[in-house]
């Protein structure tokens, strides 16, 4: 409560790979009222586990709450605060816009800087893939979005420690 | 040996010892209740009036015993109606299990006959819950809801069960039950740190909740308070904790709470918080709460720690472990100047105590009912000023004998937990109760007279809803918008005698007393209509969102 200041946070959590895990884990935002920016859910190197990434804002108070929160659901195993300095996180965004044959020149130039490919092609649109930090996402989307973006479709972020431990293998700080 | 589903159930049940349950039957329990049958002699089951009944009663047998209460539903609307009463467990951390039949699985999710999403439902009001989907896991999951709802800070847990499931069959064997799953050690760095704090301050006041009781810790607290010479306050669910009348015991604190109990944790330089939230009603105004205290906190729930007062020392885990090492090595104290003041705000606390002479007031009904009670009565409750009137005045001298529904103030709660109460200790309950609050479910005076539990109702019947008039008296202008049961025509003896209860009237101080007495010797479950004036106020009062400073001692406004 002491802290004030709004910042992003990211938070990896592995929970048991079963029914209703994942619908156990948003109920409890609701409940305490917390608002995700972003979250991610896939298989992990463990099959019993499901690995859920999740990004919000929030003061100090609302960290700490998240993660007490979290560690208190019973499916859930591992509850870790990414620090953006130890943390890889990435997201992909696919985004469609219109096939204008004057703006080709600009699309190409927007996809070397993003190391952005052209995954689909047809005469009304073309379909980018490009894989990055959030924030060069985001400038991607800047960038092209005068080109006519048709839609688009951001996967949220999904992050890993740098180094060479597991989260899984840490033990609980509180 | 294979057994059906709906026998696992039952056999599981009993190998986790229970020998109580209370519930009500219904298409996809058909089973179920045909192995509870079957069982015969080895499980009691209680049938209520309403599944909200059955909960309230599996409830407050927890409270009063401290065993896992156990309550069976059927699906759609008997787990709906089971809603109210896991979410009053919930918000007080008592260990219930709810057992709900559902559809077969093949009709799951077409919106069949009393089908309801009954683990979506309650997610957000359990510990945790379950969804059976395999008959070879089902007593495993019983074993684990039992361990969940017991274990650490306790809390009520679910067990949905399609009706294919208890008609399959799978291998049982009865296995020893498991002990709760072991606490966290508290943290020896935290432990250190709050007995040097301890020792360097000197006006020390203990805050004890609900968790003092669900620990079984209220020796120890009164062992550290006796060593570093505190005195103790605490919430409605710390009540019973530490008998009334200890000289170090304050009473409850808060917005309703003792004088001399709010004031002192207003001036202590030390509050020792422990199994408990620091709820609003506790505290009034955080932002105001304890200025001039450092708090330490130590709760079995590591997320209670700093969630509603910034704890200065949190410490998580096992309480008695934590309190224990406490008093192995805080160094004994004498706190003459601090006592003194307590004392002061004691004997102004009496000062504003008064009674008028001749009168039946919400006063004399509980000094009649601290005369006849013993200390093993377990006194029920209802949510209104009869409740915040009993907290305050009603004398325990052991735990576990104050039901009520603190967190969240349910109305109704009162006499299925009563008899949950008296069923699970054989005792004669009293149930402290208000005319609207009896009016919720009244209904289980038919459970009570079938079972011939003994159950005492003492209705304070004001002929409104007391603690919203009072509200509406002093912050919304005489407004007595839809407060006013006047307008209706109950007569409460006449209806606790066709219910096959007994029901007598008491207008006077000696007609209560005479009332009381014959009702709780007597094994009849007894209704007393206590007419008692509807502008008695519950003081003192911490105003919404107020602070000590704003304490209201005084009727006002009428």
């Amino acid at each position: 409560m002491a802290e004030t200041k709004s910042n992003k946070f990211v938070i990896a959590v592995y929970v048991e790979n079963k029914f209703g895990v994942l619908t156990r884990v948003t109920s409890m935002f609701t409940r305490r009222g917390f608002n995700i920016d972003s979250l991610t859910v896939g298989v992990t190197e463990s099959p019993e586990y499901s690995r859920i990434t999740i990004t919000m804002s929030g003061d100090g108070y609302a960290r700490a709450q998240m993660l007490n929160q979290l560690r208190k659901l019973f499916n859930v195993k591992k509850v870790e605060l990414l620090e953006e300095v130890d943390a890889i996180e990435r997201e992909l965004v696919l985004v469609k816009i219109r096939n204008d044959p004057d703006k080709h020149q600009r699309v190409l130039a927007a996809l070397d800087i993003f190391k952005a490919k052209i995954i689909n092609y047809s005469v009304e649109a073309l379909c980018i893939e490009v894989t990055g930090t959030p924030d060069k996402i985001d400038a991607l989307i800047e960038m092209i979005k005068p080109l006519g973006i048709i839609e688009l479709c951001r996967t949220g972020i999904v992050a890993l420690q740098k180094g060479g431990g597991s989260i899984l293998e840490q033990p609980d700080i509180n | 040996m294979k057994l059906t589903g709906a026998q696992i159930v039952v056999e599981t049940l009993i190998e986790q010892g229970v020998t109580d349950v209370f519930g009500y039957p219904g298409g996809q329990v058909l089973n179920l209740y045909d192995a509870i049958y079957e069982a015969g002699d080895r499980l009691n089951h209680i049938l209520t009036a309403h599944e909200q009944g059955a909960a309230h009663a599996a409830d407050g047998y927890s409270r009063a015993t401290g065993k896992v209460g156990v309550v069976i539903a059927t699906s759609g609307p008997g787990a709906t109606n089971l809603v109210t009463g896991i979410a009053t467990a919930m918000l007080d951390s008592v260990p219930m299990v709810a057992i709900t039949g559902n559809v077969p699985q093949n009709l799951i999710g077409r919106d069949s006959f009393q089908e309801i999403d009954i683990t979506g439902i309650t997610l957000p009001i359990t510990k945790h819950n379950y969804f059976i989907h395999d008959v070879t896991k089902l007593a495993d999951k019983i074993r684990e809801a039992f361990r969940i709802a017991k274990s650490g800070r306790p809390g009520p847990v679910l067990i949905d069960i399609p009706k294919d499931i208890q008609t399959a069959t799978a291998e049982f064997e009865p296995r020893p039950v498991d002990p709760p799953f072991p606490q966290r050690e508290p943290s020896p760095g935290k432990i250190a740190e709050a007995v040097e704090l301890i020792d360097r301050r000197s006006r020390p006041y203990i805050h004890i909740g609900g968790g003092v009781i669900g620990s079984g810790t209220w020796d120890l607290v009164l062992e550290l308070a006796d060593k570093i010479d505190a005195v103790i306050g605490c919430t409605l669910m710390g009540l019973s904790a530490v008998p009334t009348d200890h000289p170090r015991f304050l009473g409850m604190q808060g917005m309703h709470g003792r004088y001399a109990s709010s004031m002192a944790s207003n001036d202590a330089d030390l509050i020792i918080a422990i199994g408990t939230r620091f709820s609003d009603r506790a505290t009034g105004n955080k932002e105001k709460f304890a200025k001039k205290a450092r708090i330490i906190h130590i709760d079995a729930d590591f997320a209670e720690i700093s969630k509603n007062i910034t704890a200065d020392i949190g410490i998580c885990g096992d309480i008695a472990k934590a309190l224990r090492e406490i008093i192995d090595r805080v160094h004994e104290a004498n706190h003459m100047d601090w006592m003194d003041h307590v004392e002061d705000l004691r004997e102004r606390e009496a000062g504003f105590i008064t009674d008028g002479p001749g009168v039946l007031t919400p006063l004399k009904i509980m000094e009649t009912v601290n005369k006849y009670k013993t200390a093993y009565t377990p006194i029920a409750t209802d949510v209104g000023q009869h409740q915040m009137w009993a907290a305050q005045y009603i004398r325990f001298q052991r735990p576990r004998k104050m039901i009520s529904s603190g967190g969240l103030g349910t109305m109704g709660f009162g006499l299925g937990a009563a008899i949950g109460a008296a069923v699970g200790t054989g005792e004669h309950t009293v149930l402290i109760t208000g005319d609207g609050s009896f009016g919720m479910n009244l209904n289980e005076l038919a459970t009570a007279v079938t079972y011939r539990v003994p159950v005492t109702i003492v209705l304070l019947n004001n002929r409104t809803l007391g603690m919203v008039r009072q509200w509406q008296t002093l912050f919304f202008d005489h407004h007595y918008a839809d407060t006013n049961l006047d307008v209706r025509k109950t007569d409460f003896v006449k209806l606790a005698e066709a219910f096959g209860a007994v029901g007598l009237r008491a207008d006077t101080p000696e007609e209560f007393e005479a009332a009381f007495e014959k009702a709780i010797r007597s094994p009849e479950v007894t209704v007393i209509d206590c007419r008692v004036d509807k502008d008695e106020f519950v003081l003192p009062m911490l105003p919404p969102g107020g602070a000590i400073d704003d304490i209201i001692t005084e009727k006002r406004g009428v």
